[in-house]
Parts: structure tokens; sequence; C-alpha cells
């Protein structure tokens, strides 16, 4: 295989701070310019707090790494402002087939429903990712990227951070207030801070290929259990843009990683599977999984996000999706601190809450993990028992596992106000919010367009609207078309989907989950959810 | 038919895990005595020999083609 191109390059720029005799002092510094760093660059720019951004390379696409893209990172990447170039670029999925043997064992629809702006997910190169969020990074002031500014070494000063940056030009130091590891998986600054990152390896080895070529097949997420073309293991394939497609083999434990590497050996397995050899090697790796988390996402004034803080078997699709999920759960927080709008105890729930998402992510994948490749021989037995039963009853069916895939996260949070009334279903406190078609005049909108990334009380109409803080920005929503200005809530999504009945209100944080919702709201309850919503009782 | 096939638990996987747990750290033949003795007590739990008969014919059949294959 030659040697890949990147698919993206970047200049390296010398900074005036490299020319300082002090460090210069930034408020936040983030390090890592992958999908975790850059949607939190561009979240902090958003909300008024400059950021700069550093990343050891220069170029994106060394490989098309973590394709598989959930709803509601899509609906976050919608608030950033890139969510319909994502959409527009990638494929569209929502549809899974689960094959043992040469048979179907079963199909899933991850989102039966309609009446939501995003799929359940798309299908992009990570550096398809990477390139649209540099690309919208760059087109805001509060952005500065710096490639080839690698951290070296970071050492906690008083009220803040120093880092020493490596360059072309040689070393320099900058200071921050807060410094943000989005760094990665070997994350240098866990390291250099010493930090435990503990957990569980995997034996069984992987094989991940990218291979271009014209294939007419369903864009669906397909998993083989044992099947003909590559027997006594496991197989994922995934459709990507541009006519590649990505394709996970289990190798086993004892395999040999670089041999299996080499293309002689990977295009006969292919091939194997495919059924025939018309195809290009784009892309080839041998992977052991791990599932493993730090304890705490912060030390002193450093903060971890996305692979830095956890790491999890690709079965499910919970590492970039999770990472983008602790960005904007840090980024609302950590800009309303910064503007003295909440006390610096609003992000010791980023910990809580993160860390909540972080063990049950820990948890799916190291089953799926786990039933993809059993421990033992009784655990080996007790999965082709499942999978054997599975052709017979649909209770095996559903212990099946191939990856249970990810999805937004529920927390349960102080933030939170308990609900005292009576709900059926709806969208929980900590849940986030569900998405749902409505229409204003005649116009067709989707809730999630409509609701801005700042506290926001969903209200249906009836009678006086409630007083609410200036902080909070107000969404009335009607059963009846009665008020050209106010949504009508046309199909009765709405209702359904939040269990919504005249004087309904809910009131979302800016990351869009449930801070506290009411049969009746009033100005002292709204206030008092809001109020605990930022840390503040 | 009185067997239950349909899904009974709230969160299958954890049930699963469950008993993926228990044999952790055993070896293989203290695994088959630990699923005998499951097999016994859940037997008693259901307390209903038309039940377990049909429960028993379920996994002679589910088991049957894969009877020849070796273990990984």
């Amino acid at each position: 295989m030659a040697e890949r191109k990147p698919v993206f390059q970047f200049a390296y720029r010398r900074s005036p701070d490299q020319d300082r005799r002090e460090p210069v002092r930034h408020r936040v510094i983030i390090v890592g310019a992958g999908p975790v760093g850059l949607s939190l660059a561009i979240d902090l720019a958003q909300r008024g707090v400059a950021v700069l951004l550093l990343d050891d390379a220069d170029r994106i696409g060394e490989g098309s790494r973590g394709i598989c893209y959930a709803k509601r990172t899509l609906e976050i990447w919608d608030r950033l402002g890139v969510g319909a170039p994502m959409a527009e670029k990638g494929v569209t999925w929502r549809r899974g087939k689960v094959f043992q043997g040469s048979d179907l064992l079963y199909e899933f629809d991850l989102l039966p429903e309609g009446g939501h702006k995003r799929p359940a997910f798309i299908n992009l190169q990570q550096y398809h990712v990477e390139n649209l969020l540099v690309g919208r990074a760059a087109s805001l002031p509060g952005v500065e990227l710096r490639w080839r500014n690698k951290v070296t070494d970071v050492t906690d000063i008083a009220g803040g951070v120093e880092l020493a940056i490596a360059t072309p030009d040689g070393p320099y130091a900058l200071r921050a207030d807060w410094v943000i590891a989005c760094d990665g998986a070997n994350s240098t600054l866990r390291r250099r801070l010493g930090i435990a990152f503990a957990g569980e390896t995997f034996a069984d080895q992987f094989l991940i290929a990218d291979v271009k070529m014209h294939a007419d097949l369903p864009t669906e997420r397909r998993f083989w259990f044992d099947p003909p073309f590559h027997e006594g293991r496991s197989a994922l394939m995934h459709r990507q843009p541009e006519d590649v497609w990505r394709i996970d083999l289990q190798l086993g434990p004892k395999a040999d990683a670089e041999r299996e590497k080499a293309p002689e050996r990977v295009r006969p397995r292919l091939a194997a599977m495919l059924g025939h050899d018309e195809f290009d090697l784009e892309w080839v790796s041998v992977y052991r999984f791990q599932c493993r988390r730090i304890e705490s996402f912060f030390h002193g004034r450093v903060v971890f996000c996305g692979d830095s803080a956890h790491q999890l078997s690709p079965f499910g699709a919970r590492g970039a999706n999770s990472g983008v999920q602790d960005a904007e759960n840090l980024a609302w927080k950590l800009a309303l601190v910064l503007a003295k709008g909440a006390p610096q105890s609003l992000l010791a729930s980023y910990d809580l809450e993160r860390g909540q998402a972080a063990d049950d992510n820990i948890r799916h994948s190291t089953r799926s993990t786990d039933f993809i490749a059993p421990h033992s021989a009784q655990e080996a037995r007790l999965r082709d028992a499942t999978l054997a039963l599975a052709r017979h009853a649909d209770f095996a069916k559903r212990m099946v596992n191939s990856g249970r895939l990810s999805s937004a996260s529920v927390y349960d949070t102080p933030l939170s106000t308990p609900d005292t009334e009576r709900w059926q279903g709806g969208v929980p406190p900590g849940a986030a919010m569900q998405d749902a078609m409505l229409r204003r005049g005649g116009e067709r909108l989707y809730l999630t367009e409509i609701v801005a990334p700042r506290f926001t009380l969903l209200y249906v109409q009836n009678g006086a609207i409630p007083f609410v803080p200036a902080s909070v920005d107000i969404v009335q929503i009607s059963a009846t078309d009665r008020d050209p200005s106010v949504l009508h809530d046309e199909q009765g999504q709405f209702a359904a989907r939040y269990d919504a009945t005249p004087g309904s209100a809910y009131l979302l944080r800016p990351d869009g989950h449930v801070a506290a919702r009411f049969r009746h709201a009033s100005e002292a309850g709204i206030e008092a959810a809001l109020s605990r919503a930022c840390a503040k009782s | 038919m009185p067997l239950d096939t349909a899904s009974r638990f709230a969160d299958p996987d954890a049930a699963y895990r469950l008993i993926v747990d228990a044999h952790r750290g055993l070896a293989d033949e203290e695994s088959r005595r630990l699923d005998a003795a499951l097999v016994l007590l859940l037997a008693n739990q259901i307390g209903d020999l038309e039940v377990l008969r049909e429960a028993l014919a379920l996994s002679r059949e589910a088991i049957a083609p894969a009877k020849a294959k070796a273990e990984p």
C-alpha cells in the first residue's frame, strides 16, 4: 500500500507569543484539535469566551478513524453551525442487520418515528468532520488555532497552568487560567500529570480496513457472528461517503499485528468477504481495544474532555459521540462561570454528569466487546447459546449484543429539579430534549432549530405567559394555529413526546438537557429551578 | 404454549452480564458445575413441569446444528 498523502494540510505560523520573554497568559487553552477540541473551541467562542487551540500536527487525514456520528452529536453541531454540512457530506442510516453464519438473525431500526431534523446516524470520515470543524473555527474571531504546537509539559501555577510547547521554531511557554485536555487517549497532559487511566484491555485484536469500491448495498450497519467468509469470528461493515467502506474483522488474541496489516494478508480476507477483488485499500490498522477512564475529569485548572478522560471500544460508536457531549456539557458551564453568572462549583457537575456518562458508555462498550470476543470457553458457550436461541426466541435476540449504539446521556444531577407533579413519560429532568416538527405560519420548523443554546422555557400556551428572568428565552407552543406568532404543534408530536398539556413548561439548560418541568409554571418555580441549574442553590 | 420466550427483563444486557460475571474466575469444570446448579435452582423457581419440558425441548432444538462444532 502506498504512503497516504494527508487529506488536508494546514500551515504552522509563528505567533508573537513566541517572542515574549515572559509566558503570555490566556484565559482558556484547548490542547488537541480533534472533533472534541474543535467542538469545544467553537462552542466557547460562540459563548463569548476567546480560546487558543493548540495541535501537535498540521494535517488531517491519517485514515478515516471515527466514522459514525449520532443524532445527538449532529444536533450539537447544528448549534455550532456545522450540522448541515456534516449531514450533507455524510451518508445517513438508521437500520442495522445482525447475521449469524450466512443467515439474517434480526434487524433493528434506531429511529422508526418521524419528526426529527437529524437522522439516527451519519457516517463520515473523521478527516471530513475535522476539516468542517476547522473551517467553522477559523471563521470565528474568538478561536485562534496554532498548528505544530506540541505540548511537552504542564505545570500547576497559582490560579492556572503553565504549558511548555515545542514548535518548528523551538520551544516556548504559555500560561492559562484553564487548560482543557482534548488530546486523545494517549493524552500528553494526562501522562505528564501522572494521572492514572485504569480499566480493561481486551485480548482480541481487530483488523480495521477502509476499502474503496463501487457496491450496490443499502446504507445500514451490518454485523456478522461467525460468517462463512471469516469463520468463528465476527465482522462489521459500514458505508462511508465517496464509495469508501469500513470493514472490521476480529482476528483473535494471538494474531501478529504487523503481519496482518500487510496487503497480501488483508486483500484475500476482504476478497473472501466481498466476493470480489475489485477494491482499493484506503487504510488498514490492527487494534486491541480498551475501556478505561480517569477518576476525576479535573486536575486543578486542567480539565479532561473526550478520549483523554475515557477510552472505549468502537462497538456502539460511543467514543467521539461521548466526547462531543463532554464538550457541550463543559462549554456552557465554563462560559457561565467565567462570565461570573454562576459559582465555580457549577463545574463540579461536569465531572459528575460526564463521569456518569463515561461509566454508562464503558458498561455498554465492555458488555458488547465481551459478547463479540468471549473471555473463556464458558462465555463462548453462553454467547453461542444466546445466538442459537435467538433463532427461536425473542428474548435471546434482545440479548445478542453486537454493539449498543450511542444515544444522548441522561444525567442524575443536582442541577435538575425533581418532578413534583405527575408526568406520563415525556422528557424527564436530566434527559436531553427531544426533537419535534412544528409549524409557524406556512413554515415547518424543528424544535431543535428553534431552541438557542441558552436557558430556554418551552411553554404550552394557556393564558398569560409566565414571567421569566432575562437570561431565559421563551418558546411558546400551542395545540392550535390561532396565533401565527406561536409555534403550532400541528401533528401533536410535542404534546406526545413531552406529555405536554396546556400550561406545561420545560426549562432547558443551555446544552438542551431538561433542568425542570412544570404542569403550571410560576415565576418562583422557574427562578428556583434556574438557580439550581446554575449551582447557585 | 406456557413457556414465555418474549423478553422479560427491562435490561436484558444486565441479566446477561450477571451470568457472565458469576463465571468469571472459575475453571471450565467449575463453570459447568455452576451451570448445572443454576439450572436446578431456576427449574425449581419455575415449578411447572410443562414449562420445564418445553424449555428443555427448545434448548435441544437450539443447540442441534451447533453440536458438531468445536469450541473456539
